[in-house]
């Protein structure tokens, strides 16, 4: 037999319930065909409405000019590039589920990675609209682009971080999609060979290229997952990476600091799964897939966000001893602003600290870590943190100028510049609705090619391999 | 493109499936292929498959791709419009790097998406022959071609030797084409208990 379909039943089964090859398709491609729920139908509809409302205030900045924000001369950046680390840093973990944890063997990706992956795409959509928008003219965005052109050629500054941003975000958009979209082909060409109307067979065919589960195509697919995989995996950590040189590469005190790339990878990761958390307690429930999206993999990436926030919470403390260890005074300063209670925006600090460090550590705790309603408390509290952090290196570091009578204190965003994050939470949902109804949530092939190993009906008979001898067992299960 | 004659053969196990082919290869029956619901490691190997160079491929468009970018910026910064920017170098290496590297992982994503898309023959409204609409469910879809030796009957009886659960002969085109789907395409009706028996 060539693969090893033995697995220690120390390790909890990934699929549970007796399944068979087909009920796997069943179940997942049920939720396809049939008709919309109600409550798909309201969160769909509310989606939209936000996703217009954000478009009308996109508008609004648009036709009016970044005047419609309160941003000003102090505070240049605000709001819109703290939504933008933040939809970046989300955009992170469904890379990171379906590469790293790839190359490193886990198998519990296989039940969370496609929707994951459909987060990561979607989110880094929102999060790329946010620099796009805050050019003013937005009409003139092309000119990020290293193209030929009449003036000169006057050509982009490849010394930028803000140019390597727009080279890190495009490229990782591309690859994310190519990477969720070549791992869908096999699962669409299931729905379209299951599909009894003409319009489903005729909708699914096109978008399944014609796959037919040849053993050659087989063998190429996995070669190029595996091949994207290792690339994507540098990828995911230079994103966060080069985001951060938009901060570190600066002089700004609070800013330029050199554990940033890190930090901020960490950050992303930790924010990553817990929007994954977020969507994927309310889908498995909704789609009804606790089989395949069990407790173990919501303990999983529980202990994945324990991980990362810790990690934060170094980061944080670090700042601050290197500041007080620099003793250079702006830089000192600029802490001070941050920690100490009596500063306007202390209280966004605090709110920070307690989300990001103090409230994953709960975590630690096998009981609330297998909490559904606990873990969904908690992935909402880490956005919320995980915002915060973004909205505290940004603003905190540049709201006290050097000069004191170019202190801008009271930063408020205006209504158009929440109603462009609320727009984007439009754009996130009802993406995320539309890939939730007519794309299959779960990896369909992925879970049948690990369920002989990991399904709980199969693990149940383990026990007797374990007890095979040396000889009978090697007979079995390995290549040969 | 041709159309062919091929003999089918079902198998709803990959655990049959595995000796099976080892069987019919010896028995010098000619396989144009197995559908797979999912990869079966080590059946492309036991088919007498080669290994893919898709790897290779890959990194060439990476290469490529390293040196588009490293060549286009210091063309750029040196040659084009030598710009002085608050006196850094014209040839900041480290600066280079971010774009590189990206440039890298892009060609060599995109490429080999694209060469594998085209060795595949996938594309959208692509269209082909499915010997079995089950086969991206649940069955292992074993296609022998008919050759000028091949008698059906035999290959048949072979088959069903070797544990095929369903077997049947179908003329097809080998190839894609655009536009409709065969009208004799067989379609897809749940699975019940007998329906394999």
């Amino acid at each position: 037999m060539a693969s090893l379909r033995y697995e220690s039943q120390v390790r909890e089964p990934l699929v549970t319930g007796a399944k068979t090859y087909h009920d796997v398709t069943e179940d997942i491609v049920r939720p396809i065909e049939a008709a919309p729920s109600r409550l798909w139908k309201i969160g769909f509809t509310i989606s939209v409405l936000l996703l217009l409302f954000g478009v009308y205030s996109v508008y609004r900045e648009v036709v009016y000019g970044i005047g419609e924000w309160n941003l000003n001369k102090t505070i240049g950046w605000g709001w819109d590039i703290t939504n933008f680390v933040w939809w970046v840093g989300i955009g992170h973990a469904g890379t990171l589920i379906s590469a790293i944890l790839l190359l490193f063997r886990q198998g519990w990706r296989t039940g969370v990675n496609r929707a994951a992956e459909a987060m990561t795409i979607f989110a880094v959509m929102c999060a790329g609209q946010f620099p796009i928008f805050h050019m003013g003219r937005v009409w003139m965005a092309f000119f990020v682009l290293p193209y030929p052109n009449s003036r000169g050629p006057l050509w982009v500054n490849f010394n930028s971080p803000l140019l390597w941003d727009v080279f890190a975000i495009s490229t990782y958009f591309t690859v994310s999609l190519l990477f969720w979209y070549a791992g869908l082909l096999p699962d669409l060409a299931t729905v379209r060979d299951r599909a009894k109307e003409k319009w489903r067979k005729n909708m699914y065919g096109v978008l399944a290229f014609g796959w037919t589960g040849s053993t050659k195509h087989w063998q190429r697919h996995e070669a190029l997952s595996l091949v994207l995989a290792g690339l994507s995996t540098p990828l995911v950590l230079s994103v966060h990476t080069i985001v951060s040189f938009d901060f570190a590469t600066s002089v700004i005190p609070g800013w330029h600091t050199t554990i940033f790339p890190p930090y901020f990878v960490a950050g992303a990761i930790f924010s990553g799964f817990a929007m994954v958390q977020t969507l994927l307690i309310i889908t498995r429930k909704v789609l009804n897939l606790n089989d395949y999206i069990t407790m173990e993999h919501i303990e999983v990436m529980n202990k994945v966000i324990v991980l990362t926030g810790s990690i934060v919470g170094i980061a944080y403390i670090t700042e601050l001893f290197i500041s007080w260890y620099g003793q250079n005074p702006y830089e000192m300063a600029a802490f001070k602003n941050r920690y100490d209670l009596s500063t306007p925006y202390a209280w966004s600090y605090w709110l920070m600290m307690s989300c990001n460090v103090i409230a994953p550590q709960f975590f630690w705790f096998r009981k609330l870590r297998r909490n559904i309603l606990f873990t969904f408390f908690m992935s909402i509290i880490v956005n919320v943190g995980m915002w915060f952090e973004r909205f505290v290196i940004i603003v905190t570091s540049i709201y006290r100028d050097y000069l004191p009578s170019s202190w801008s204190t009271y930063y408020t965003p205006s209504l158009w510049e929440v109603g462009f994050y609320l727009g984007t939470f439009g754009l996130f949902f009802t993406c995320f609705f539309l890939f939730a109804k007519y794309f299959p949530v779960i990896a369909i092939a992925e879970i049948k090619h690990i369920l002989k190993k990991n399904g709980e009906s199969y693990k149940a008979n383990m026990g007797e391999e374990e007890k095979a001898t040396v000889e009978h067992f090697t007979h079995e299960n390995a290549h040969h | 493109m041709a159309k062919k004659k091929f003999v089918v053969g079902c198998f709803d196990d990959e655990k049959v499936l595995f000796p099976a082919v080892k069987k019919v290869r010896k028995a010098g029956y000619k396989i144009h292929d197995v559908y797979t619901p999912f990869p079966i490691h080590g059946l492309d190997q036991v088919m007498g498959l080669r290994d893919t160079s898709l790897h290779t491929a890959g990194f060439i468009y990476g290469i490529t791709g390293t040196t588009t970018a490293l060549t286009f910026m210091s063309w750029v910064f040196n040659k084009d419009w030598p710009l002085n920017i608050g006196g850094k170098p014209h040839f900041p290496l480290p600066a280079f790097i971010p774009i590189t590297f990206e440039l890298t992982v892009l060609f060599s994503a995109v490429g080999m998406v694209l060469t594998f898309c085209y060795l595949c023959q996938l594309a959208p409204f692509v269209k082909k022959h499915h010997f079995h609409a089950r086969a991206t469910d649940d069955l292992f879809v074993m296609v022998l071609e008919c050759t000028s030796k091949t008698k059906e009957d035999e290959a048949k009886a072979f088959l069903e030797t070797v544990g095929a659960k369903e077997i049947n002969v179908q003329v097809a085109e080998d190839g894609w084409w655009l536009g409709r789907y065969a009208k004799e395409q067989k379609l897809y009706d749940t699975p019940t208990e007998n329906s394999l028996a």
